[in-house]
């Protein structure tokens, strides 16, 4: 049964394989830095994360960017963190964005305020990703606020959540995505990987506890641009994990062809995924390389886009 | 036990500077066990504020005490009589303890002379780690005897997140993740199903001034003057 109607849902009900990307809002107020990344994106995948202050650094703000993005005529997927913000603002926020179009969301947790750009700030976290989870599926499905008060206009939102496979530990990872599924969620976009071995036996797990029956699955996928890249997600970010034959393979070509090799790596992951069982698409995360995904997204034979109506 | 932690020197001597006769005031229970508010340290600051004052040429006037405890009405009542002669009381006492002070002597500017830092265990000589928030809301049951509103450095209710790393917390390599060692020790004692189920939004209770009346008490009468 159709829950919001977005383009995302309407691809993956209809069996499709999705296809996400992602942006980041600028560090400041022009609406054309937004547009201008957002014209690499269009027609190229199904629904665009819109981040929420990542890395705890401020950003114009996600719902504010995802309207831009509609004003484009593309769909956003509205990320929210619970760092920045108690119960009422979420609701509130929840409210306002379905009020203006905005059909899919990701509930997240949110990086530690120390990371970003304002470490001495107080992190909210009122609620965590679970609960958010929760929070939006009782407004859309039952038409009541946290507080159990009566909601006049439900929100009708595609709930998204994240689900990091490769942090310890690893055993608890499919019973936090079994929670996550317990609490509402419609669609999952996980971390990066680069492990396939541990994906593999990750859904493999999920699959037997029949997860992906109950959720879509969307496979992270991030192009290494570099060696240094590869070294600093290995080395320097939490939750990663990135094996060393990645490493060796960035280092087995000259500098100027290891942003190709990187593109190479995802390209057969991509290719790997599509005939995963318990894999429903990919969420490809080109970090500040927006520009790059429409080739990607050819060479990876996801284009064209299918239309669902 | 609450821990407290003294105050950089010059932000206690800019408190007092315009005073010239002051009280240091230790309280001889937690902040002395911590070191950081017993007579000890009452007599340390105390030297080295008036040494500061006149090397300034400002000398000061100080003296020094230190009650059993600041957060007993019992033991403030023993500087009746004595707190009046000073302009200004710094007390080395945790949060608490400064306040109920300031209550007893309403005149009298009171200035803090450490920050409290939480309620504490004693890991080693000197060093504490915060273990409870006071939160109200007990989950220690569901949790391994391991607080996640305090260890948790988001404070997660439902967790791990995404952000543990080998056992530590995203946030630094030293700090264990909360909830990899919820985990461990609830796996180890077979209870893991204490956190497969989700914790509901939690019902938050420390927003608000609390006041703790144990059953058949009575709210004690104001402190008289």
């Amino acid at each position: 049964m159709m829950k919001s109607g977005s383009n995302l849902e309407k691809i993956l009900r209809a069996g499709h394989f999705a296809f996400t990307g992602e942006l980041g809002p600028p560090r400041g107020a022009h609406a054309e830095e937004v547009r201008k990344k957002a014209a690499h994106l269009k027609g190229r995948v199904d629904a665009v994360n819109i981040t929420d202050n990542q890395t705890a650094v401020v950003r114009m703000a996600s719902w504010a960017a995802s309207l831009i993005l509609i004003q484009e005529g593309i769909e956003p997927n509205y990320q929210m963190v619970c760092r920045d913000r108690n119960r009422l603002a979420m609701q509130a926020d929840i409210l306002g964005a379905a009020a203006l179009g905005i059909r899919n969301m990701l509930c997240l947790s949110g990086d530690h305020c120390l990371f970003g750009d304002h470490p001495t700030a107080k992190g909210v976290f009122d609620l965590d990703s679970i609960q958010l989870i929760r929070m939006v599926k009782q407004l859309r499905d039952e038409g009541k606020f946290q507080s159990g008060a009566d909601v006049d206009g439900r929100p009708a939102i595609f709930i998204g959540a994240a689900s990091n496979p490769f942090a310890d530990p690893f055993e608890w990872r499919v019973q936090r995505l079994a929670k996550k599924v317990e609490a509402g969620v419609d669609f999952i976009q996980t971390q990066c990987i680069y492990n396939m071995a541990k994906f593999r036996e990750f859904i493999r797990l999920a699959n037997e506890e029949g997860l992906t029956e109950k959720v879509f699955i969307l496979a992270g996928i991030t192009p290494m641009k570099s060696l240094g890249m590869a070294k600093y997600m290995k080395t320097k970010v939490p939750g990663m994990d990135v094996p060393d034959e990645i490493i060796s393979r960035l280092q087995g070509v000259p500098r100027d062809k290891q942003a190709e090799e990187g593109i190479r790596i995802a390209l057969e992951q991509i290719a790997e995924l599509k005939e995963m069982k318990g894999v429903h698409g990919v969420h490809l995360m080109a970090i500040e390389w927006e520009h790059r995904v429409p080739e990607i997204a050819e060479r990876a034979g996801m284009l064209p886009r299918p239309v669902v109506g | 036990m609450i821990v407290a932690k003294r105050k950089p020197f010059d932000e206690i001597l800019r408190m007092i500077e315009s005073h010239r006769k002051v009280l240091v005031a230790g309280c001889g229970t937690c902040v002395a066990v911590c070191l950081a508010g017993g007579e000890k340290e009452v007599a340390v600051l105390a030297a080295e504020i008036d040494m500061a004052r006149r090397l300034k040429h400002e000398p000061i006037e100080l003296g020094q005490t230190t009650l059993e405890r600041q957060c007993d009405r019992e033991y403030l009542a023993q500087l009746d009589g004595r707190a009046e002669a000073y302009e200004a009381i710094v007390s080395l006492a945790c949060g608490v303890g400064i306040q109920f002070l300031a209550e007893r002597f309403p005149k009298i500017p009171v200035y803090p002379g450490v920050d409290t830092c939480g309620l504490a265990v004693n890991q080693d000589v000197g060093w504490y780690e915060e273990r409870c928030r006071s939160c109200g809301r007990c989950v220690l049951d569901r949790t391994a005897g391991i607080c996640p509103v305090t260890l948790c450095a988001k404070g997660l209710y439902n967790g791990p997140c995404g952000g543990t790393n080998r056992g530590s917390c995203e946030i630094d390599p030293e700090q264990p993740c909360a909830w990899y060692a919820i985990h461990e020790r609830l796996k180890g004692q077979g209870r893991l199903d204490c956190i497969r189920a989700i914790t509901p939004a939690q019902e938050w209770r420390d927003t608000v001034p609390r006041t703790l009346i144990q059953p058949g008490y009575r709210k004690p009468e104001k402190a008289k003057a």
